[in-house]
């Protein structure tokens, strides 16, 4: 069981280390700098001296193995460095626009769940095979929906024709309520197919037919062998989509206009603030792993063929 | 549930009424190739406290119609015409709702593979207890007390422990008791038991029938049995129905059936079914050899270990084994799971360096080989495996899977490689017209016949049969025993014949290694083994081969 924790939490740390160093390859490898696009502005009138001296001033000079080790050292102790093209501290920014994409990653990931299970629970009772049919095709029509297509039709339809949620001046909460349906739908399409296909599959098992032997309805039988199993395999997929959870965020920020780490994103990769970027991939990072070395942590839980060791002699 | 049911009152063994009756039944599927019928008229009766086997090869229906008196056909399958009378009621044409108030109360099922069988993610006690709580059968520590209580009476030892673990914590015969504790627990008038014991071992295989068998007797429950195995059938039943295409061929007492079987199919049936040898009381005659003496593999105090779970100790797999194989014979590696006849196996094609001991085949040393030579070698022995259905690439035709083997050996021009598919095709009995097929329009026993033209392909001298004809049935089993018999005679192969079943290994072996728990318990000529078994392991492996009673129990 440690050994399962220790291997687990030893890999998420070599992810992040990995994600860490090659966005510090990639983003050195930028041609041009913040420095430049900011400074070198004519209309500042500053020399080339006083362009070099900001440069040594911001570090920007020393050799890359160097920087990257003192990068890596302020990472580890929380130190991000600062913004250059707004001057502030990195660490504040990104608390700044930290907790509207957190509202609307976890919102719009919980109304994925929703409308997953929502439509696998719908296919699996449905009495009629049409209908299954008809229920199973939808996860397809969702998963070919475009997020920045789905946002600016939600706009249409439910601000500027139903007049339901104001485009000026919502209130925080009405701000969110169509961000979160434009991420969640696309999202919950993955999951509700792959908890469809794995009903679908455990339905067919041996101990379901055992379960309906003793005379369990059709219900008992999802609720109480189906949906344990069923969800297993779902817990993975889960993980992995946090990252579509992300990119979804950029979009969704950008259509509709928050202030998240979305739109912060946008900002900083215009202006080639390296900083900036170099810590929201490794924030990112951090909550990729997380989150899968949380999801992998919970199978033991879930599963109990995975609780103890097995070998040749199991 | 607001179907009242009224029943007979289950009188006991002495009434005569039947507890099942199955009146002209027709089951089909709905398939993309439209309706198919798979059961036609089938009618047979089956009293309390009697066991009546239905009896038949894959695809004969049988499970079809057990499956049609439960109630639990497939989705696509329909109950087209017949009654299934249970105590007097017809229940054809009941819906699931109404079956659910009888399944598992009035009627239950053992099923065929313990394994698949029981829910991984739930206790032992919570599946049994599922029975209780669904027909509301007492307080939840009434139910909890009659879980131990019914774990122990299917002999599971610590049944308080036992209720508390998980499937894959126990092992396949432990698992197989928790499933008739289930099918027991509210004393059902019928019980039907699918293939109970087709994945078990032979030892395990006994005492489960056993099992069955006693709880019977104690409860005067009606059984129907599925078997493909007609030396468990008669060992068992009262009453044997014979299956084939989903008609009746035949049915009538077990003696009067083994007796004086009235139809060809049975008469057939019986003639191959290995584990009736007593009843045919004819041991193979085996040809002497004549060709000269020299020994075609020599295993010497064979060891194999592996570590376990990254712990520093090791589990000793195989324990000293050693014996010789003369070229020209077949040589027999029995037990059960967990023996270590496939550890052995695996060591002298090659796959796995031995721990210690040496392993000579054909003079050459396979523990020394590393690489190319390794690989060389690979073409004088060869393996056929036990699942032909998963040993075939379901993507390549069978003249790509046949000619494979060549393609990564000695470079043949492209019409020699032809002529020697055509030619080893011929050799194991299959028309030229399969050549562009896939693997999944052939039946088992072709596919098993191609597994071995890919085999022999080369001209090899030793083949290795790993279980290679367990997944068959009797009748396509004794097809592919007697091509191996034949092409042994006439290219002189020498055959590693890997098998938990003894009535098939007395069949084709001439020497035999029975090992146990990694150690080589017995050892020799067939005969003297099966005559004179050196160990009381042999003795009980030998004494749970299925067929041997001949006369049905009372």
């Amino acid at each position: 069981m440690s050994r399962y924790v220790i291997g687990r939490i030893g890999q998420a740390a070599l992810v992040l280390w990995a994600a860490f160093t090659v966005s510090f390859v990639l983003l050195q490898a930028l041609p041009g700098d913040a420095i430049l696009i900011k400074f070198l502005n004519p209309e500042l009138g500053l020399g080339p001296e006083q362009i070099a001296e900001i440069r040594a001033s911001y570090a920007a000079d020393s050799p890359l193995w160097m920087q990257y080790f003192t990068t890596a050292t302020n990472f580890l102790t929380g130190h991000f460095g600062y913004s250059i093209h707004a001057g502030v501290p990195v660490g504040d920014l990104l608390l700044a626009n930290l907790p509207p994409t957190l509202w609307l990653a976890t919102l719009g990931f919980l109304l994925s769940l929703v409308l997953a299970v929502t439509l696998a629970a719908l296919s699996a009772l449905s009495p009629f095979s049409w209908l299954r049919s008809f229920i199973q095709s939808i996860p397809a029509l969702f998963i070919s929906t475009p997020v920045f297509w789905l946002g600016i039709l939600l706009i249409q339809v439910f601000s500027f024709q139903l007049r339901l949620i104001p485009v000026i001046n919502p209130g925080p909460w009405e701000a969110l309520i169509l961000p979160v349906v434009t991420l969640a739908v696309p999202i919950s399409a993955p999951l509700a197919q792959i908890l469809m296909r794995n009903i679908d599959h455990v339905l067919t098992e041996p101990f379901v037919a055992v379960a309906r032997a003793k005379g369990a309805s059709h219900r008992w039988v999802l609720s109480k062998h189906v949906a344990k199993n069923a969800v297993l395999p779902t817990l993975t997929i889960g993980g992995i989509l946090f990252g579509e959870l992300l990119a979804g965020a950029v979009v969704t920020e950008a259509v509709f206009g928050l202030n998240g780490i979305g739109g912060l994103t946008q900002r900083s990769v215009g202006d080639q603030d390296i900083a900036v970027l170099q810590a929201i991939v490794v924030f990112s990072a951090t909550a990729f792993v997380l989150i899968n070395l949380t999801v992998d942590l919970l199978y033991p839980v879930f599963d109990p063929r995975l609780r103890v060791r097995q070998g040749a002699l199991a | 549930m607001s179907t009242v049911i009224t029943f007979k009152p289950v009188s006991t063994a002495h009434s005569n009424a039947p507890v099942l009756e199955i009146g002209h039944l027709a089951v089909g599927y709905r398939g993309s190739d439209g309706f198919q019928r798979v059961v036609h008229d089938v009618s047979l009766r089956v009293r309390p406290g009697e066991v009546v086997a239905l009896v038949g090869e894959s695809g004969s229906g049988k499970t079809t119609t057990a499956q049609a008196v439960i109630g639990l056909l497939a989705e696509n399958g329909r109950l087209e015409a017949g009654a299934v009378r249970l105590n007097g009621t017809d229940i054809a044409g009941w819906s699931q709702k109404q079956l659910d108030t009888i399944r598992g109360s009035k009627i239950s099922l053992i099923p065929q593979d313990p394994t698949s069988s029981l829910n991984p993610v739930k206790t032992i006690g919570a599946q049994v207890a599922e029975v209780l709580q669904i027909h509301r059968r007492g307080s939840r520590a009434e139910i909890d007390a009659r879980v131990v209580e019914l774990l122990a009476r299917v002999g599971l030892s610590r049944p308080e422990l036992r209720a508390k673990q998980y499937s894959h914590e126990l092992s396949g015969g432990m698992r197989q008791r928790v499933l008739i504790a289930i099918a027991i627990a509210l004393r059902p008038a019928l019980i039907i038991a699918d293939e109970p014991t087709s994945a078990l071992d032979v030892t395990v295989q006994k005492r489960i029938l056993d099992l069955i068998d006693e709880l019977r007797r104690e409860y005067g429950t009606a059984v129907l049995l599925v078997t493909h195995d007609l030396g468990v059938a008669a060992d068992r039943a009262n009453h044997i129905v014979v299956l084939k295409g989903g008609r009746i061929q035949e049915q009538g007492p077990t003696s009067e059936i083994l007796a004086s079987p009235r139809s060809e199919y049975t008469r057939k049936l019986l003639a191959d079914a290995p584990s009736l040898g007593k009843i045919r009381a004819v041991p193979r005659a085996r040809s002497p050899r004549i060709r000269g003496s020299d020994d075609a593999i020599v295993v010497q105090n064979l060891v194999q270990d592996f570590s376990v779970g990254g712990r520093r100790e090791a589990f000793r797999a195989v324990d000293d084994v050693s014996f010789t194989v003369q070229r020209g014979t077949t040589h027999a590696i029995v037990g059960e799971s967990g023996s270590g006849k496939t550890t052995t196996a695996r060591g002298i094609v090659g796959f796995q360096k031995p721990t210690s001991g040496r392993i000579l085949v054909d003079g050459v040393d396979v523990t020394t080989l590393r690489g190319e030579n390794l690989r060389r070698f690979r073409k004088t022995i060869q393996l056929v495996y036990q699942n032909p259905f998963a040993s075939l690439d379901p993507q390549q035709t069978i003249f790509q899977i046949v000619e494979e083997p060549l393609l990564n050996f000695d470079p043949l021009p492209r019409d020699d490689r032809a002529r020697k598919v055509h030619a080893i095709l011929e050799r194991v009995g299959l028309p030229q017209s399969v050549l562009t097929r896939k693997p999944r329009a052939l039946s088992g026993g072709q596919r098993q016949r191609v597994a071995i033209a890919r085999a022999l392909v080369l001209d090899p001298q030793v083949l290795v049969l790993d279980e290679a004809v367990s997944a068959l049935d009797v009748t396509v089993q004794a097809q592919i025993l007697e091509l191996l018999e034949e092409l042994q005679q006439a290219l002189g192969l020498t055959y590693l014949f890997i098998s938990h079943d003894l009535a098939v290994v007395r069949q084709i072996s001439d020497t035999v290694s029975v090992l146990h728990n990694g150690r080589q318990v017995d050892s020799g000529l067939v005969e003297d083994v099966f005559l004179r078994p050196g160990s009381a392991y042999t003795r009980e492996l030998i004494s749970a081969i299925p067929g041997q009673r001949n006369v049905s129990p009372r």
